[in-house]
């Protein structure tokens, strides 16, 4: 068995870190929805809320460096620059690697604007 | 930072096309409340950083068309673009939300730990506002289209909505919240300075929500006081005659007039109409010439209200109520 998968080629890995985005989007907001409208539910303190948000991030963070690691890996760890523009399997790949890269970077970034209110929110809205 | 300047700018609007129904302000820009200050303070870092990026990209423009008309070499276009492109903004917008951010719990303080002292229920109707004032000590005080509240304390809003989704916002004092039916908003306000603000109802409500606004009064704590007390207790009128035709003609079957007959709790509390600032939910001068002719013909002062027309009573009998009505202090 090996640690990091082995480099496949399809469209999907591209999609990988803005998927990660949208759901860490969709936990932290539905998540502290549900709590506020039924805290009885859930028994905890907002500190849970924060703390659930806390580990999500550091869950979505960690796959999106995942993510990215596979695609500067898939860029050839940056040895071509770009543009990689001619119609042959290599460019096509480098390419595909370069997007990923910089999607990953994209959504790594919005990942902490999404849960930074976590820092500062302490409380539902009564 | 668009939606805070698109804001002022229709509130300066508003403002100045209602200047001559009442002399109060309507501006985010003038804020006179603990919300609407650190509101107004984001907006002008907001606007402030806005303006800096903004001259320096046009600078690096115009540079770039003018000065120096040189093709970069690809190593320093890609540097420019990684940290002009990538790195500047992604940082300047952490920093901006980070300070918005650090802003919220104080912008809206939904739950002190102490309860405040007073507490306003207001009820959006189309097109006007149910008021409830809850003291701490003493009976609940009906009012409308009208709200006081005392200078440097927090004032708790109870916001419901009888029929169709209002929205509550004093602009000088704090942020706005919707009145959503079947739902129970609260926010909480303070005013820092005395005043008379206008207050816009904010969210499309039918035919006349342009024309449903109340006046907010902040007043010192101790004149406060006083006036909630004086309005515990049913005002008296001169002119008596006023009092009975509005009751002979019906009025009482919708209107509630403490002290007399009248019950109803249909329109608006009128116990002390003549000491509001206006009539008619903000739009009309509190003046016997404007309560005449709203009485008179309601549906073209403000179309699409349920008052129906009185135009069919003898002019001296509306004359005669209006006066009685301006003398409810």
């Amino acid at each position: 068995m090996r640690l990091v998968p082995k480099q496949i080629e399809t469209l999907w890995t591209l999609f990988t870190a803005p998927v990660v985005w949208a759901a860490h989007f969709l936990v932290c907001y539905i998540g502290a929805a549900i709590y506020c409208a039924k805290p009885e539910l859930v028994g905890l303190g907002f500190s849970a809320v924060r703390a659930g948000i806390a580990a999500a991030t550091v869950i979505a963070l960690s796959l999106i460096a995942l993510s990215a690691w596979l695609a500067w890996r898939q860029w050839g760890f940056g040895t071509d620059d770009p543009p990689h523009d001619d119609p042959t399997r290599r460019d096509r790949t480098l390419f595909q690697g370069f997007a990923t890269l910089l999607l990953s970077g994209l959504s790594f970034i919005a990942v902490i604007f999404t849960a930074m209110p976590a820092l500062f929110v302490t409380e539902c809205i009564r | 930072m668009g939606r805070y300047f698109s804001l002022s700018a229709t509130s300066l609007l508003l403002a100045s096309g209602t200047a001559g129904a009442q002399s109060s302000t309507q501006s985010v820009l003038e804020p006179a409340g603990a919300e609407a200050q650190q509101t107004a303070v984001l907006f002008w870092v907001m606007l402030s950083g806005g303006a800096v990026i903004w001259l320096g990209v046009v600078g690096l423009l115009l540079h770039a068309a003018l000065v120096n008309r040189r093709r970069l070499a690809e190593k320093s276009a890609s540097s420019i673009i990684l940290w002009g492109g990538v790195v500047f903004p992604s940082v300047t917008l952490c920093a901006l939300l980070v300070y918005a951010l650090w802003l919220m719990p104080g912008l809206r303080p939904f739950a002190q730990a102490s309860a405040a002292a007073l507490r306003i229920e207001v009820t959006g109707r189309q097109f006007w506002w149910e008021v409830v004032y809850h003291p701490a000590q003493g009976p609940p005080v009906a009012s409308a289209n009208e709200i006081r509240l005392p200078v440097g304390e927090w004032v708790e809003l109870t916001l419901k909505s009888a029929d169709v989704i209002h929205s509550f916002w004093i602009p000088p004092l704090g942020g706005k919240m919707d009145m959503i039916p079947g739902r129970t908003n609260r926010l909480s306000i303070m005013a820092t300075k005395p005043g008379i603000y206008r207050g816009p109802c904010a969210e499309y409500c039918g035919t006349s929500h342009a024309l449903m606004a109340f006046s907010a009064v902040a007043m010192a704590p101790e004149a406060f006081r006083s006036w909630l007390a004086a309005q515990a207790i049913p005002a008296k009128s001169a002119g008596a005659s006023g009092g009975a035709l509005f009751l002979r003609h019906g009025c009482g079957s919708c209107h509630f007039v403490a002290g007399t007959d009248a019950r109803g709790l249909i329109g608006p509390d009128l116990s002390h109409v003549g000491s509001r600032a206006t009539v008619a939910a903000g739009i009309l001068p509190n003046t016997e010439d404007a309560v005449t002719r709203f009485i008179a013909r309601p549906d073209l002062i403000k179309p699409g209200s349920s008052m129906p027309a009185f135009d069919m009573l003898p002019p001296d009998d509306i004359r005669a109520i209006a006066a009685w009505l301006r003398g409810l202090q």
